[in-house]
């Protein structure tokens, strides 16, 4: 299905990372946004504020961010594309919620424009430290799917991407900004709506007798119906049946936690955005993403104009983590340089990809700035010494 | 039916005929039968006479959502054959708020417990009703947590016994009608599980209501309230309701706390008109936007997911 032209302001625009994610998830169809402010993410919920009414969308400001992410569970179950944008502290809240997001596979979109953490931490400067918390934050076992964007126009991009992921396979996506990109203002174009390929809700076309919300086929995903469909249908957070029925045996919910993670899982190679350069005889390659694999360019440059044979892997889709395209590319080289905003989340992850088959050196940084491209150029040249 | 009764033994064949001949079978999930609710417990009569009220006021089923939370009330979605979403522990209503403005169509049902919504989701509960949100929300105050067995509530009154105030509680408990009303809540009644034609009634009145609408709905607990505080049977607490209840539509919410043991005020306390969040906003940006404004409610919205 192609976008709605009613949502899409074809042409270029000069925004930031924020607004860039509001107008991609106009384009992609979302017409409820429930949200509670926090900086750096309020923007984006500020411009789909003053951009709703025309596109018959209708925003909410909730009293916190578990209203904002059970409301728009609920506004999904309703049959409207959802989201809601938040940072570090309100992801935290929205945790339980996007746990049962995950339970009834709820298509809707989270995007979280990261700062510095723990707890208040940085409010308005630069964190890429909830990585895994989008892995993990919420109890039990899952699988989910996570994106990151490096500027204002994949911000736009991506985040319709984000959209159609979560109709295709009925889970909460997360799409995981940060700071810089969020605020970062550059030239961003819209294409027309109709090269906009927007994916369409799995709505059932059983009659409801033959329906059962959890029944599923081959790839392991439900088909939907909305509420007030004439389905009346049940969905729980509570281990569930085919039917959608609470039943708590081990043989149910090993069936079920089985097929929520293999449903993602099994189809990592579809999910999976990457981004190579200069692979082929690299001798260490850098991989990082968002704002750090952005910065990360001068310091690749310097050490290309050394003679150092460097490669280059931006991760987009974070979670469901690229495992094989990394590990294939262990064998060839030295040593993954892995800069990010962090203390080293998603270098423990290449970490355990690699299995000790070459190096992998974290370059961490605590927040509130990006790192200086000297000290990733170091971590560069003493991997290959 | 549970799996329990598949092969045709004398009580599955009752059960059978039982189906068929109560009133209330469309508008319950049968096969999820038998309930978990203790015998005595006022969540099933309530759930029957919200079914009647349903009922009486013609609903197309279709058209109705029902939201509940976590607790032994939380499991009311579960038994309603309705688009019936079992949701987390105090969010039943931001769930409603979303489903509701999503889709204004759908008549959307609240039902859950005062646990539930009154304590980890108070917040929720009170600017749901600031706002106006056009949901119906029935409470079950049974004083106390019934599903994680008997634990301090905000309803539990003073003095009352519970497992985590074994030697009484001492804080003041919320007085629901009060709360509501303070809030902006255009319907306000409280009933008990004895009241039943009176309790139906009330629910036809709050599900035709615009607007936020409350009924607080007092039921025994017999098994963990009871028990604790040594009130007697399922029967006796109903006795109590027959003999301490009092029926005052003109009393001011402010001043019908509920007292260990002492008399409830029962009644429909407000009753009156006030537009919606929805209306409010309709309105205003028809005034500010005129023909550019497209209306929230246009079925536009939909087709953008692939309904056609
Ligand atoms: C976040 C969270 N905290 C705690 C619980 C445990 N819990 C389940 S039900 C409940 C209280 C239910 O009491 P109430 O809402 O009064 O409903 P009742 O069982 O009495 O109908 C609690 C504390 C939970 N499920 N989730």
């Amino acid at each position: 299905m192609k976008a709605d032209p009613k949502g899409v302001l074809t042409g270029a625009h000069y925004i930031d990372g924020d607004h860039a994610c509001a107008e991609g998830a106009i384009a992609a169809g979302c017409r409820f946004f429930a949200g509670y402010p926090i900086t750096p993410s309020t923007e984006a919920a500020e411009r789909i504020a003053s951009r709703f009414p025309f596109v018959g969308g209708t925003f909410i400001q909730m009293e916190d961010e578990l209203a904002s992410m059970a409301a728009i569970l609920g506004a999904s179950w309703g049959g409207r594309k959802s989201m809601t944008v938040t940072s570090g502290p309100g992801f935290s809240l929205m945790m339980e919620n996007i746990g049962l997001g995950v339970m009834m596979e709820v298509p809707c979109v989270i995007a979280n424009v990261q700062r510095g953490g723990p707890s208040t931490g940085l409010p308005t400067m630069v964190g890429q430290q909830d990585m895994m918390q989008a892995r993990w934050g919420s109890h039990g076992d899952y699988a989910i799917i996570a994106l990151a964007p490096q500027s204002p126009q994949e911000s736009f991009d991506l985040t319709i991407t984000a959209f159609n992921f979560s109709e295709k396979y009925r889970v909460p996506v997360l799409f995981m900004l940060d700071e810089c990109i969020g605020h970062m203002t550059e030239k961003v174009v819209i294409p027309p709506a109709e090269e906009i390929e927007i994916e369409p809700r799995r709505l059932t076309d059983k009659p409801p007798g033959d329906y059962l919300p959890y029944e599923t086929g081959k790839d392991l995903i439900p088909d939907m119906a909305d509420a007030g469909m004439g389905y009346r249908f049940h969905t729980t957070g509570l281990t569930h049946d085919e039917r959608g029925y609470p039943d708590m045996s081990v043989e149910c919910q090993g069936k079920l936690v089985r097929r929520l993670m293999d449903k993602i899982n099994n189809r990592v190679d579809d999910i999976t955005i990457i981004r190579k350069e200069k692979i082929d005889g690299a001798e260490v390659i850098l991989l990082s993403y968002g704002i750090s694999a952005r910065v990360s360019t001068l310091s690749i440059e310097k050490a290309r104009k050394k003679g150092v044979k460097v490669g280059r892997v931006r991760l987009i889709t974070i979670w469901p983590f690229p495992e094989k395209e990394i590990a294939k590319l262990a064998d060839k080289i030295k040593a993954f340089i892995v800069p990010e905003i962090n203390m080293g989340q998603i270098s423990r992850e290449v970490e355990r990809v690699v299995a000790g088959k070459c190096d992998v050196i974290s370059v961490p940084h605590a927040g509130g700035g990006v790192h200086d491209p000297e000290v990733i150029l170091e971590a560069i040249m003493e991997a290959v010494k | 039916m549970s799996s329990k009764s598949t092969t045709k033994t004398p009580q599955a064949e009752r059960v059978t005929t039982t189906e068929d001949i109560h009133p209330m079978t469309g508008f319950l999930r049968m096969d999820r039968m038998p309930h978990i609710w203790c015998p005595t417990c006022g969540i099933g009569t309530t759930v029957k006479c919200f079914a009647a009220a349903l009922d009486k006021e013609n609903y197309d089923l279709d058209k109705v959502a029902v939201v509940s939370g976590i607790g032994c009330t939380g499991r009311v979605a579960g038994y309603m054959k309705l688009d019936s979403f079992h949701t987390t522990h105090g969010r039943a209503i931001p769930f409603a708020t979303g489903l509701h403005l999503a889709n204004p169509e759908l008549k959307v049902v609240v039902f859950s417990g005062d646990g539930d919504l009154i304590a980890i989701g108070g917040n929720h509960f009170i600017h749901a009703a600031r706002r106006n949100i056009d949901i119906t929300v029935i409470c079950i105050n049974n004083f106390i947590y019934g599903m994680t067995g008997g634990q301090c509530a905000p309803t539990t009154p003073l003095t009352a016994n519970t497992s985590t105030t074994p030697y009484g509680n001492y804080e003041h408990p919320f007085n629901l009608p009060h709360l509501a009303t303070s809030c902006g809540a255009v319907y306000v009644a409280r009933w008990s599980a004895l009241h039943i034609r009176r309790l139906t009634k009330s629910l036809q009145e709050a599900l035709r209501k615009k607007g936020f609408s409350f009924v607080e709905v007092i039921t025994p607990c017999s098994t963990l309230y009871a028990r604790r505080n040594k009130l007697g049977t399922g029967l006796d607490l109903m006795n109590y309701y027959h003999d301490m209840c009092e029926i005052d539509h003109d009393v001011h919410p402010e001043d019908v706390d509920i007292n260990f043991q002492e008399n409830i005020t029962l009644g429909k306390f407000v009753d009156i008109e006030k537009p919606t969040f929805l209306d409010c906003l309709e309105d205003g940006y028809k005034e500010k936007l005129g023909d550019k404004y497209l209306s929230v409610r246009s079925s536009h919205t939909r087709e953008l997911v692939g309904h056609d």
